[in-house]
């Protein structure tokens, strides 16, 4: 019974992952751009939470409601200016100018509020769980953090393919001169994108301050860009759903593997995303070859 | 490249084909002089400057393999470190083995270069940013692999074994010599590369690569031999680390640390020549020694110059430079000139391509 647990346990895990990855693939998916700075971006929310927290004293469970929306309008900011420069010059200059974002965004944070590791104080929340059987106990945190994945992804996915604004993202990630013909901004579209996903980021950063403590440098020592690119190809290019899947997987593989030995943890996940690149690069979910 | 058969036969006065505008013996003979000073400097100076230069000979060879992967081939890696760590351990294990550092060397850039194979094979199928991360992934694993292993020092790392049992300033110098020789190889032989065919051939992959496909360029196979190469420069580079220093720790070794400081490196003097990687190397190094003291903040202004660099001056220091002078030291591109137009300084009538080498910021 043992291994049930742990696979419950790794499916709220991928749902973590799942969050994280849902803005990289989102920004891939519309602008080409590998946001090298994802990851460090996700622990900045972290610490404008803490930031928010400590200045309006509001629980901290509803620091999102402050964090996101100007995260949003971050996205925005930086589509407009630094994102959509760099996308003029070509792929290169994109993942040069989001890995100096990234060394930016680390050392800042350090400057700024010391080396010292933060956490979202939710108090017994973070430690309160219920059980089903003897065996299987599940987190109040992790299952909240899951489903707030589910509904984030699975909510996008039914946006981009169904709202207008889902349609006119779409129509501009396909073709951005036809799309600009037809009198759509590319440029305000990509914004919007961006504003999504930068949101999920914060989202995901919060979670991951609730779910455990983080420093400057977690952004690359906890690897958390490396879980969101491998939840994306793990589940295949272009579809949220795949990236939810993809998630799922890599936390249940990574439980199983932890399982064995708490050092192969984090090997089990990266061999997984090795495999799947060599059998099934275009991932589990999808059918075209577009890696 | 294409404009060159295109237009030559039908020109009828001879059309001169040459590397540069100028003679580049100069260059040459100035290359030539700085190596055999750096060669000669154990002699006048404390080996606390010689380490120095060693660090500076290492963050050389990866700056100028970095430039090699992403100014010419278009492949971005941000996962360098894991040859790096790799070419360390690489080292330590000949050590182990009771084999000399020294000899060990060669043999880490020959095992990082079958590794980079390795690597190529899985991740060759992968575009621009995902083969970014998917390096860095490898970087990851390798790590994680190698902190398996208690006989490598597994989490804590490991001192280097075998090094010859001589004086601290004699070893000092052959290490300084040795990093000098490494240095000078690397450099020379992406040199021969660029000038050679493969230069040639990464050209028109970087100018168009579904049109070089479809005259017949093999475009995998180059960017096989860049990536393999640069799994060379980068092992040898991280066996030097370790024979410098002589100390592995598999978190430093393996950090992403090593792929920043080849960006920055390449990015400040100006990714896609051959000299831009060498100035930006002298740069960043300098600046390092003046400012890492102001730690977080030098890292702060770095991030933030190494981006207004790629968006406004994508062409680097050296861009600056050779567009303003029209100097070129390792010329790697081809000048045409029309007959008659032999000692004509101006640029502006010719209505040729500028050149054919370097890297496209606008493609």
């Amino acid at each position: 019974m043992i291994w049930v647990n742990d696979i419950i346990q790794g499916i709220m895990l991928g749902g973590l992952y799942a969050l994280f990855a849902c803005g990289l693939s989102l920004l891939f998916g519309v602008m080409k751009v590998i946001n090298l700075a994802h990851g460090d971006l996700a622990i900045l929310a972290g610490y404008l939470a803490v930031g928010v927290i400590a200045v309006t004293h509001i629980p901290p469970v509803w620091s999102f409601i402050i964090v996101v929306p100007l995260f949003a309008a971050l996205g925005y900011l930086a589509q407009r200016t630094l994102i959509q420069a760099s996308l003029n010059r070509g792929v290169l200059t994109t993942l040069l100018v989001t890995f100096g974002l990234s060394v930016v965004i680390e050392n800042a944070l350090q400057q700024f509020f010391s080396a010292n590791a933060h956490s979202l104080p939710i108090g017994s929340l973070v430690s309160d769980s219920f059980g089903i059987g003897s065996q299987i106990t599940i987190a109040y945190l992790d299952l909240a953090i899951f489903l707030v994945a589910v509904i984030v992804l699975l909510g996008l996915q039914y946006l981009l393919s169904s709202s207008k604004q889902g349609r006119l993202i779409r129509a501009v990630a396909d073709d951005r001169e036809a799309a600009q013909l037809a009198g759509a901004d590319y440029r305000h579209i990509f914004g919007i994108a961006a504003a999504i996903a930068f949101a999920t980021v914060a989202l995901a950063g919060i979670a991951y301050g609730m779910y455990t403590s983080f420093d400057p440098s977690s952004g690359t020592t906890a690897l958390l860009l490396l879980f969101a690119f491998e939840a994306v190809v793990i589940g295949g290019l272009g579809s949220l759903w795949g990236t939810l899947a993809g998630g799922i997987l890599l936390g249940v593989i990574q439980q199983l593997g932890g399982q064995i030995n708490s050092n192969d943890q984090v090997l089990a996940g990266q061999l997984l995303f090795l495999l799947v690149l060599l059998v099934r690069p275009q991932g589990i979910t999808s059918r075209r070859r577009t890696a | 490249m294409s404009e060159v058969t295109a237009t030559a036969p039908a020109v009828a006065a001879p059309v001169r084909v040459t590397r540069s505008r100028r003679s580049t013996v100069w260059a040459a003979i100035g290359a030539v002089v700085v190596i055999a000073v750096l060669a000669y400097l154990p002699y006048e100076v404390y080996s606390g400057t010689t380490s120095l230069l060693v660090n500076f000979f290492i963050l050389l060879i990866m700056a100028s393999m970095w430039n090699l992967l992403a100014g010419y081939a278009g492949l971005v890696s941000v996962g360098q470190q894991a040859f790096i760590g790799l070419g360390s351990y690489f080292v330590l294990i000949a050590g182990l083995h009771n084999i000399d550092p020294f000899l060990g060397l060669p043999l880490a850039a020959l095992g990082s270069g079958i590794a980079g194979l390795v690597v190529w094979w899985l991740l060759s199928r992968l575009r621009s940013g995902y083969f970014a991360i998917a390096t860095w992934v490898i970087a990851s694993i390798c790590y994680l692999v190698i902190i398996r292993f208690p006989a490598l020092g597994g989490g804590t790392g490991e001192s280097l074994t075998g090094l010859p049992n001589i004086s601290a300033s004699l070893l000092n110098a052959y290490i300084y010599w040795v990093a000098l020789g490494v240095t000078v190889i690397m450099l020379i032989a992406v040199y021969a590369l660029l000038r050679g065919r493969l230069g040639l051939v990464l050209t028109a992959l970087r100018d168009d690569e579904t049109g070089a496909r479809s005259v017949g360029v093999r475009v995998s196979r180059a960017q096989l031999l860049v990536f393999v190469v640069a799994a060379i420069g980068c092992g040898a580079a991280g066996g030097l680390e370790l024979i410098s220093q002589p100390f592995v720790q598999p978190t430093a070794a393996f950090s992403v640390q090593w792929t920043a400081e080849m960006i920055f490196a390449c990015l400040i003097g100006g990714i896609g020549s051959i000299e831009g990687p060498i100035i930006g190397t002298i740069v960043f190094f300098v600046l390092q020694q003046w400012l890492s003291s102001y730690g977080t903040w030098y890292f702060i202004v770095l991030g933030a110059v190494a981006i207004a660099v790629a968006i406004w001056a994508p062409r680097g220091l050296w861009g600056l430079i050779s567009e303003r002078f029209h100097i070129r030291l390792f010329p790697v591109g081809y000048w045409l000139w029309p007959a008659g137009e032999q000692t004509r300084p101006g640029l502006s009538r010719l209505p040729f391509p500028r050149r054919a080498g370097g890297a496209g910021s606008d493609t």
